[in-house]
């Protein structure tokens, strides 16, 4: 993988899909940690700003052989980015522990990022964020809210990574232990499925996940190279991850 | 009694020319200015409520909007193309058509950049693209030249408005429109070098998606080749919109403005280009669905999908693009006025339905496998500015028509 600098640092997640109950409970943690606002009336699922969505998969084959899984799918801040090297106002970046971020107040809403990305992770502001009475008390001050008229996307609640600095310089620390800086939907996750942490880091759980024989990312071919890793014992799952000709073979797990 | 108290505007018409009564002709600005109104209401609403007034979503990031400023930049390509072939390559002989060539291109780009205002969905954030510049978007290098490029069409229509009887009483107005003249050539080299590269980017702009396979394409060094296709196909469709439009100027006036032969050279360039395209752009879908759709473990026919079918490509290609070609192609149907123009009618289709194919059906197709396709229909609010533009185009022409020498055979053929 393409390494943007020689820092200790490159955050990724595993998602483990054998574990994974398709609860949601990722995607409630991630809007109510992210200020995303909501609509009275959010059928329209294409204007819905689900920076983590949950996608339910099936083999495809009927009773009794039909089997489901979900894919929780966030940002896949990929290492080689459709979309940071597209935008023409420089209002998202990838930086150097790997995180795609986006600058509200400088984008301009040109929506070429979203066109570009090919997992859906970019979402554009259709309306000014609205919160129900009293639910302002409850916004997380970490994060700033995206105006109307603004492409807005996962940022691996970066702003946990700036506490968790906070907490180390306090501590005369440089570097973070594992565990410190977590997203809110691996810290959510009631199964464990979701896994958080320092692809660089050795002794973390997550870069010894991410060499699991049963890893696949997303749309692997295309070569954005994202850092979210899928696990899966399925070979039916594992062959949605990307498209494949008709006599195509996926990788199988053994 | 009558006559003076009537409004006469025939101190500002053409000397020796003949245009229809005022009141007609008010009439119609009239009608043009409710079509207008009508886009402007539209526009009122989308920069006060938002782009949530459009039926764009988060799947459909480019749409109606986005084909159209592609089509009509790519139609507006007559006004470099003809000032090349007139100023640079020497075919004195398109300087009848070049003032309406320079107005099209005119009322293309200043449209398309108006409708890209609507757009975006920070609208006073616009000059960003010129302060925070990222220089490996090819969308920076469209805003910057486009936006220049509007400059020296606005110069090169100057000379124009200045000719105007009234106007060019004035002696310094005179002198400054002789000048630019006289000048022209430069201007001329500079819309050609700048139009090149938007032309090419705007088709950059999908061809390095390198994550959306119907897009994307290799290319040579930073350029993918629908950099290349779409200037090639800008160059080929440009002049053809240029006859037909003054074709329609014709028969809507009723009066010939344009010698035949000079309408019939620019269909045989435009021809001449159609076919140089249509060899580019064959080779690219081949090389596109043998070698570039595989390696991404896609199919050529998994890329028609739902109401965005192959009947897409037998259009664009078949009836927009090889019957064209051999109808501009073919030197008596060249020289018969209906002919010439609807081969133009049907090239200029084959440039738009290009761009609608990159820009609509590359967003609609599913990327991952267990995405879904989706279609999507323009709100009136899409519509409105869409068609008030073309209501726009028709006023500037009706004017410049009216007001100004645009066509200098005009006298002779009609005498």
């Amino acid at each position: 993988m393409k390494e943007l600098s020689g820092g200790k640092e490159l955050y990724g997640m595993v998602i483990d899909l054998d574990k994974c109950t398709g609860c949601g409970a990722c995607a409630v943690a991630c809007m109510a940690e992210n200020n995303l606002s909501f609509r009275e009336d959010e059928t329209d699922k294409l204007r819905t700003n689900t920076w983590m969505r949950l996608y339910r998969l099936n083999n495809g084959q009927h009773f009794p052989g039909t089997r489901v899984a979900y894919l929780p799918r966030p940002c896949m801040h990929c290492q080689h980015t459709p979309c940071v090297s597209v935008c023409p106002v420089n209002a998202t970046q990838l930086d150097e522990k790997g995180i795609v971020s986006q600058i509200y107040p400088r984008c301009i809403g040109c929506r070429y990022c979203v066109a570009a990305c090919p997992y859906h992770a970019r979402y554009f502001h259709w309306w000014d964020p609205v919160y129900p009475k009293g639910l302002e008390n409850y916004l997380n001050p970490d994060v700033s809210l995206a105006m109307r008229g603004v492409v807005n996307k996962c940022t691996f609640c970066n702003h946990r990574y700036q506490r968790a600095k906070d907490k180390a310089f306090l501590e005369e620390r440089r570097d973070l232990k594992e565990g410190e800086y977590i997203t809110a939907c691996s810290e959510a996750c009631p199964t464990r499925a979701i896994i958080f942490g320092n692809l660089k880091d050795p002794n973390s759980q997550v870069f010894r996940l991410s060499k699991s024989p049963r890893t696949f990312r997303l749309l692997e071919k295309l070569g954005s190279q994202p850092k979210v890793y899928y696990l899966t014992s399925q070979d039916w799952i594992r062959r949605q991850g990307d498209n494949y000709l008709k006599n195509e073979a996926a990788r199988k797990v053994s | 009694m009558n006559e003076t108290i009537m409004l006469k505007d025939e101190a500002l018409i053409p000397e020796g020319l003949s245009r229809c009564s005022l009141f007609k002709f008010s009439l119609w600005i009239f009608i043009l200015l409710l079509v207008v109104g009508w886009g402007l209401l539209a526009a009122f609403l989308i920069f006060w409520k938002g782009l949530n007034q459009t039926n764009m979503n988060d799947y459909f990031g480019f749409a109606l909007w986005i084909t159209f400023d592609l089509a009509v930049i790519a139609l507006g390509a007559g006004a470099f193309f003809t000032g090349f072939l007139t100023y640079l390559w020497g075919k004195k002989e398109l300087k009848a058509v070049i003032n309406f060539a320079v107005m099209i291109g005119f009322i293309c780009y200043s449209g398309a950049i108006l409708i890209l205002t609507l757009d975006i969905g920070q609208p006073l954030r616009s000059w960003y693209g010129f302060w925070h510049p990222n220089v490996h978007s090819m969308l920076t290098e469209v805003m910057f030249c486009i936006t220049l490029y509007l400059g020296v069409l606005m110069i090169e229509y100057a000379p124009l408005v200045l000719e105007n009887r009234k106007i060019n009483a004035n002696a310094f107005a005179h002198h400054f429109a002789h000048n630019l003249h006289q000048l022209m050539f430069i201007f001329a080299g500079t819309g050609t070098f700048l139009s090149f590269f938007h032309q090419g980017s705007l088709g950059g702009m999908f061809g390095v998606m390198f994550a959306r396979p119907f897009a994307f394409r290799g290319g040579f060094f930073i350029w993918p080749w629908t950099f290349f296709l779409f200037i090639a196909s800008a160059i080929a469709s440009g002049p053809a919109f240029t006859v037909l439009i003054t074709s329609l100027t014709q028969k809507v006036t009723g009066r010939k403005l344009v010698k035949p032969e000079v309408l019939a050279l620019m269909g045989k360039i435009a021809g001449s280009l159609l076919i140089v395209y249509l060899i580019l752009k064959f080779a690219d879908t081949i090389y596109w669905a043998v070698v570039n759709l595989p390696a991404r473990g896609l199919s050529f026919m998994g890329q028609y999908q739902g109401p965005y079918g192959f009947w897409l490509v037998v259009a664009e290609l078949g009836i927009f693009g090889i019957l064209p070609a051999i109808m501009l192609m073919n030197a008596k149907l060249r020289m018969r006025p209906g002919w010439l123009a609807l081969a133009s009618l049907l090239s200029c289709a084959g440039v738009v339905f290009n761009r609608f194919i990159f820009t609509v059906v590359s967003l609609a197709l599913p990327v991952m496998p267990f995405d879904r396709l989706v279609t999507y229909w323009p709100s009136w609010q899409e519509w409105a500015p869409t068609i008030a533009f073309l209501a726009y185009g028709a006023l500037i022409i009706s004017l410049s028509y009216r007001y100004l020498p645009v066509f200098p055979q005009e006298r002779e053929l009609n005498e």
